[in-house]
């Protein structure tokens, strides 16, 4: 099908988007890089009558390190995101999830804070996002604010942002080096949205696991880190018992959909199988020296 | 309504000026208003890769762009490969090793091949899988379409 649009703005500064948005009172849309957008416009899910297409503001493309965060800005596509250097060695687990997202022209154009935006429960940015402790640096009429992450996503498809706001860029925590880390998926093909997904990271400190996180993406109506099994992981070994311990508190906390795809029994499967083999994967890899 | 606005933009080297609404997809734009018909559609939502084109060098959805997001753009379409009488290297080993039966998903796999070739670091069978999973063909299995990547891989290696 073919889009409904009334008109186009192509923007030239963040200031310059945000005042076209403001201008189509509420009914204006940002385009990134239309990997979400153009979809849902072109099957009219959504039908905005201006465009603000902010793929010509200059400085948005890059990736920064300020002391231990990494900033991300609104132009970073997946591709890059998946190739930097800096990702790869402050924030391995970013690197390797990335690996998964989309396929090779997809990730040509998709954002990293697009997907954000666009916050699908099945999709890795905003999972990860939530993982990372990110901020989100968000441009208004009114001047620029800050959110947390669990403040901006407030359900599926649903975020904090007013309809004359854009974000501008997210910063994440990075990793002190030899934190160990663990990600796993099942999608129906490579590149396809998962399923299911889990990450984990741990630093290994006198033979057990300290400063847990864990998150799971596909097994609600949001991705999340979940307090519970991180705390049944911190300050032990993961051992047979201590794994069980785990899963059942893994179990306890997600309340899976069924679709087409996969019955909430097959995915509270796949909880099971994904968690222990990404725990498995960062006790194995904590320590490891990987920065050069 | 709205005003239409104007598009120019460089087509496998040619530059090609038009006055389109701003609601144009870029593959709509290439097939109605230049008559490039070599661009296939198929899904319209991003998932078939049939309307792959390059875009500054890279593969893209041309169903997912709008035309007046290109404007001064250079486009590279599957006309720019080659033509019938003289097929372009992709479409050669295309051919010779069976990568195509009913041909529509051809020209998207061409394109994503070329990006392939030009910008990334792709080893082995399970690399030329993934980098080729945008793209969906109905009829040949992949089987012949990976021979092909791989024979025009180490083709690039050996003239390294
Ligand atoms: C075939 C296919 C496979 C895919 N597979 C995966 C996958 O495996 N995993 C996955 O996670 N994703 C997948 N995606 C989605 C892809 O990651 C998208 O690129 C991403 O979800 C959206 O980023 P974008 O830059 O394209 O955003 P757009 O599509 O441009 O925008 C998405 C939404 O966010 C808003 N928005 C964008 N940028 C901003 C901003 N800076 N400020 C405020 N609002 C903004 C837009 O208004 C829109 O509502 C796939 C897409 C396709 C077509
Ligand atoms: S027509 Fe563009 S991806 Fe299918
Ligand atoms: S050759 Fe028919 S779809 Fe690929």
């Amino acid at each position: 099908m073919k889009p409904a649009l009334l008109s186009y703005h192509c923007a030239t500064s963040i200031e310059d988007a945000v005042a076209a948005l403001a201008a189509a009172g509420g009914d204006g849309k940002i385009i990134a890089g239309g990997q979400s957008l153009m979809p849902m416009m072109n099957f009219r899910l959504v039908r905005p009558s201006v465009l603000v297409d902010i793929n010509r503001i200059p400085g948005l493309d890059t990736i920064t390190l300020r002391g231990n965060r990494l900033g991300v800005g609104a132009l970073v596509r997946h591709r890059m995101t998946a190739s930097d250097e800096t990702i790869r060695s402050h924030i391995p687990i970013l690197h390797g999830v990335m690996q998964h997202v989309a396929h090779l022209t997809v990730r040509n154009r998709g954002t990293f804070v697009g997907s954000l935006c666009h916050a699908d429960p099945a999709a890795e940015m905003p999972m990860m996002t939530q993982f990372l402790n990110g901020t989100v640096h968000v441009a208004g009429p009114q001047g620029r604010r800050q959110v947390a992450v669990g403040d901006f996503i407030t359900g599926s498809l649903t975020t904090d942002l007013a309809s004359d706001e854009m974000v501008y860029e997210v910063d994440l925590d990075t990793f002190p080096e030899g934190t160990g880390w663990g990600f796993h998926e099942f999608a129906r093909r490579h590149g396809d949205y998962a399923l299911a997904a889990v990450a984990v990271t741990l630093e290994r400190e006198a033979g057990v696991a300290r400063r847990v996180r864990l998150a799971v993406m596909g097994l609600d109506d949001r991705s999340r880190r979940l307090a519970e099994v991180e705390a049944a992981l911190e300050g032990e070994a993961p051992d047979a018992a201590v794994l069980d311990r785990a899963l059942a508190a893994l179990q306890a906390n997600i309340t899976p959909n069924g679709d087409l795809n996969a019955s909430p029994e097959y995915r509270r499967h796949l909880a099971n199988v994904l968690a222990k083999r990404a725990i498995a994967d960062a006790w194995a890899r904590a320590g490891e020296r990987s920065r050069t | 309504m709205s005003g239409k606005v104007d598009v120019a933009v460089y087509v496998n080297g040619v530059m090609y000026a038009r006055h389109v609404e701003p609601r144009m997809l870029l593959s709509d734009f290439l097939r109605h208003e230049l008559g490039l018909t070599g661009t296939h559609v198929g899904c319209e939502h991003g998932v078939c890769g049939a309307c792959t084109i390059l875009l500054e060098g890279r593969s893209a959805r041309s169903c997912l762009l709008l035309a007046v997001q290109v404007d001064g753009a250079e486009i590279e379409t599957i006309e720019g490969q080659g033509s019938i009488d003289q097929l372009g290297r992709v479409q050669q080993a295309m051919r010779q090793h069976h990568g195509l039966q009913c041909g529509f998903c051809t020209p998207g796999f061409v394109m994503t091949i070329t990006d392939i070739l030009r910008n990334h670091d792709v080893r082995g069978e399970t690399e030329i899988r993934e980098a080729l999973s945008g793209n969906i063909c109905r009829c040949t299995g992949y089987e012949h379409i990976v021979n092909a990547v791989q024979e025009l891989l180490s083709e690039q290696e050996r003239a390294r």
